[in-house]
């Protein structure tokens, strides 16, 4: 075991005990070190303008940054003390980071849309070229001489022309305080960003940026030395189930507390229609869920059914109807076609189905409290339990340990305010977590939806219209962050009015098509309220559900003009670095350039691939797959993917690297097997039965990775950006592989035999 | 009320309660070790795995009174830092967990099967791990680390 790994173990134990580090950070050492110019032994109180937020140096020059949102377990926390550690010209290993703590980072949005590094290391990159700027100033005068004739080396500072001369970050001011001013733009969340007066380093002077490093929080979970939020104790606490209604919309009649009477210490928690068990273990807590008797209003017949969703979606009312995305005149494009070529598309509800139920514990004492959560955006789930509390935001702490797997909104949001409400009702601390089907039938769901998609061609076969409306469930009928009790199921559960989100969005790409209108339409949720079906951000919010059908209608046109696909996109796609990601990606795969399908369906075997490219704010990417078709069973095996992923500056190839596998293989699994049922009354995929992801036997035998470097453009997201190519390029592949289209995800075997049958 | 005796990680151990509450919440709640996690409650994912007798068992569904007189291995059991199991070295060396809840799944019922299989195929790999659950995707890298840790074993 090299050293690297067993730091890591030792450093996760000292950070995994609710930020017991955190505390020590924040007290003066008495250490006699040099008193700094500019610096002094008190804290400024936790502000964006105030450097000493954003970074501190210890007295042992260690050096500590605080990033407002969280690592999930892509390597961010690496590629942020790889910025921090370059502006400052310390070793890598001489930054910590600390993150997800309410007392001592900021909300920068917390894990949101891939904005990590995008939006996320732009402060701290300021800030610490900024600390670093203040440390050659305090060197300067302590050994005097100018700033242009001093050099840094891992946090020395030393003179050009004598390097005997020279003075460390520790002996400056380790352990104190820069109480320094930087100006903030005044914004909260994901753009929250500030500026010193230090320039950042030009891309072309890196040394640490761009360099594969290893991330430091893969050892604790190897060997289990750490802990994630379900692991937290608080002495006293409860340990609490909520028990949700099995038809939605009707509440609970009556309870018989005498049902659980035999379960030591159990009791029932109801306030209006939210209704718990508690009890002092966390088995009594799980029998007293089961054995609880209750008498549930009459079904509500809410829903139209899984089978019949798209139907609904079809024929409901328009809520909004967005096409402000238009070039040309469209109409009259159409009118003057040659031919037209038309699709439609179909994508299910869809669950995070963490890998856990989630987590929260909720301490709440007369006049604060504190939150454990394992929400990916800790800073608004404070927020959120404060208001369910009726306390101020600063009164409670919010503390963030890693979670279940989080992909998004999922049922962590609900977890933190359902263990606030419990702890006001009980005056106990309460730790709340659900069972499987909270996690799968009771999470905010991705949307179901229906795209239409329509091209004019003129005589020559060009695209002289086009035309594609997404149109669908809202992409967030709750917010994406539960900073506000409406948008929990508690809070809706105890009456407060729902908080409804309307929006869809369109695709994103740089095809060239004169006459072009990206439309969305929503439709009214199922239910506004406490709903199974209500709907929020699951990974690459609405991204797979549109280039599923976008990028399949490309490969439709390509086929209905006799082009081959990568020369039908690159014929329309109008940016260089587009055109570069479809070029990698075929030339990495080894593609053999095809007008039409492979067809060839007397094998047992079939064998196809199919590419689709996309852009997601700001990264570009195109995927190559192949695929094997049993036609006897109907199974896909997405055997080989080629990815080629262009994100401007690579900050941590092994990183991104591996961020690219596992969206790819998380969006394959929503591609071939994910698909949320459900009846008239209530969701009816519970677990992992119910509720089937991609298992081992399906997974790819190898995703190759292209990553194109643009060291001159300033990094962009990387943890979705995969996601929404997938479904596509395996669409595309199944009709290289049979001649025929799958235009409903998931494409399963069931669906493949139907195709099959339906072609031959 | 019912008493079970049994041995974790070499350790003797000792729950009183309910004989029916599962293997999990002992560990868990009566004894604190957190290794083993509540994935599903179903034995449909494999975040619960220990090992009894060196046997792969998912403990969600197992009544604690079962394995009165039995020899579990968690996995901190299993290896540590200082002296890893060679799965363990292979999952940090391929950088394998996302989130890392289900890793306890993966590498605990990897390594019963590989004590077993030791020159097993990818495919016989594949058929040993199918039921166990990913829910970040980080399958193509798990299977990079098995074969690295087999390559240490034979």
């Amino acid at each position: 075991m090299n050293n690297h790994t067993r730091l890591s173990v030792t450093r996760r134990e000292l950070l995994g005990s609710s930020g017991a580090l955190v505390v020590s950070a924040a007290v003066p050492w008495l250490s006699g070190s040099a008193q700094a110019q500019g610096s002094n032994m008190k804290k400024p109180a936790l502000a964006p303008d105030e450097l000493d937020s954003w970074v501190a140096i210890q007295p042992d020059g260690q050096v500590i940054a605080y990033y407002g949102k969280v690592d999930l377990g892509q390597g961010l926390e690496v590629a942020i003390a790889q910025i921090v550690a370059e502006e400052l010209d310390v070793a890598f290993d001489k930054v910590e980071i600390i993150m997800g703590d309410t007392a001592t980072s900021l909300n920068q949005g917390g894990a949101s849309s891939a904005l990590g590094i995008q939006a996320g290391a732009k402060p701290l990159r300021n800030a610490a070229a900024e600390a670093r700027r203040l440390l050659v100033d305090m060197a300067s005068a302590k050994l005097g001489l100018a700033p242009g004739k001093l050099g840094v080396s891992d946090g020395v500072i030393f003179a050009l022309d004598d390097v005997g001369k020279r003075v460390s970050y520790a002996e400056l001011i380790g352990g104190q305080y820069f109480n320094t001013k930087v100006e903030w733009n005044k914004k909260n969340g994901n753009q929250m960003n500030v500026k010193g007066k230090a320039k950042p380093k030009l891309p072309a002077q890196y040394t640490l940026v761009g360099q594969p490093v290893s991330r430091r929080d893969v050892a604790w979970k190897v060997f289990g030395t750490g802990r994630y939020v379900s692991d937290i104790t608080v002495p006293g606490m409860l340990h609490a189930r909520v028990i949700r209604t099995p038809r939605a919309g009707s509440i609970a009649e009556a309870v018989d507390a005498s049902s659980i009477q035999s379960i030591p210490g159990a009791r029932v928690i109801r306030e209006k229609n939210f209704l718990a068990v508690v009890a002092d273990k966390e088995w009594d807590a799980v029998r007293a869920a089961r054995l609880l008797k209750v008498t549930w209003s009459e079904a509500k017949n809410l829903f139209p059914t899984w089978e019949k969703v798209h139907d609904h979606i079809r024929s409901a009312p328009t809520l909004k109807r967005d096409d402000s995305e238009k070039t040309g005149d469209v109409a009259a494009a159409f009118q003057s076609a040659a031919r037209v070529v038309q699709a439609e598309y179909e994508w299910p509800f869809q669950s995070h189905a963490s890998m856990g139920p989630a987590c929260a514990i909720v301490d709440a004492r007369a006049d604060h409290a504190t939150l454990w959560t394992g929400s990916q955006k800790p800073h608004y789930a404070r927020d959120g339990v404060a208001k369910q509390l009726g306390l101020a935001a600063e009164k409670v702490q919010g503390i963030w340990f890693i979670g279940p797997g989080s992909y998004g909104r999922n049922d962590a949001g609900d977890a933190a305010l359902d263990a606030a409400l419990l702890s006001k009702l009980t005056g106990r601390p309460v730790r709340v977590q659900g069972m499987r089907h909270d996690a799968t039938a009771w999470d905010p769901k991705a949307p179901a939806s229906v795209h239409r998609a329509r091209a004019a061609l003129d005589a020559s076969g060009k695209v002289i219209g086009y035309e594609f409306t997404s149109r669908g469930f809202s992409r967030a009928s709750i917010r994406s962050n539960e900073s506000d009790p409406r948008d929990s199921l508690s809070g809706m559960e105890i009456g407060l009015p729902p908080n409804i989100g309307v929006g869809f969005g369109t695709p994103e790409e740089s095809y060239g098509f004169n006459n072009k209108l990206l439309a969305w339409e929503v439709i009214p949720a199922l239910l506004d309220g406490a709903s199974p079906l209500r709907t929020s951000h699951l990974r690459d919010p609405v991204g797979l559900q549109i280039h599923f059908a976008s990028e399949q209608f490309i490969d439709e046109l390509a086929v209905a003009t006799g082009a081959d696909p990568v020369a039908f996109r690159l014929n329309y796609l109008t940016a260089a670095r587009d055109q570069a990601v479809v070029k990698a990606a075929a030339e990495k795969s080894g593609w053999k350039a095809r007008s039409s399908a492979r067809r060839d369906l007397s094998a047992d075997l079939l064998k196809g691939r199919g590419i689709a490219y996309a852009q997601r704010g700001g990264t570009i990417l195109a995927v190559v797959a192949e695929i094997e078709v049993e036609r006897k069973t109907g199974r896909i095996w997405g055997r080989k993917f080629t990815v080629a992923h262009d994100c401007g500056l690579v900050v941590n190839p092994e990183g991104l690297r591996h961020t690219i596998e596992g969206g790819l293989v998380q969006s394959l699994s929503r591609s071939l097997f994910e698909e949320v049922h459900f009846d008239k009354n209530s969701v009816t995929s519970v677990d992992w039965l119910s509720y089937p992801i991609l298992d081992m036997k399906d997974a790819p035998e190898s995703i190759d990775v292209v990553l194109i470097n643009h060291p001159e453009v300033a990094p962009t997201g990387a943890g979705e950006a995969t996601c929404r190519v997938v479904p596509a390029a395996v669409a595309n592949a199944f009709f290289d592989a049979t001649g025929v289209r799958l235009r409903r995800a998931p494409m399963t075997p069931e669906r493949v035999m139907a195709a099959l049958a339906s072609a031959s | 009320m019912a008493t079970t005796q049994f041995t974790v990680d070499g350790k003797p151990a000792r729950v009183d309660g309910d004989p029916q509450m599962p293997l999990l919440y002992a560990l868990r709640g009566d004894l604190k070790m957190i290794n083993p996690k509540f994935g599903c409650g179903l034995a449909q994912c494999g975040a619960c795995t220990v090992h009894i007798n060196g046997e792969a068992v998912r403990s969600c569904v197992l009544p604690v009174s079962a394995v009165q007189g039995q020899q579990i291995t968690t996995l901190a059991g299993l290896g540590t830092p200082d002296k890893p199991h060679p799965l363990q070295t292979a999952f940090v060396q391929e950088q394998v967990p996302q989130c890392g809840y289900c890793i306890n799944g993966w590498v605990m019922t990897a390594a019963a099967f590989l004590k077993k299989n030791p020159t097993a195929t990818d495919a016989q790999v594949r058929d040993a791990l199918a039921g166990l659950k990913c829910r970040c995707g980080t399958h193509v890298s798990i299977m990079r680390a098995i074969k690295r840790a087999q390559a240490q074993m034979v």
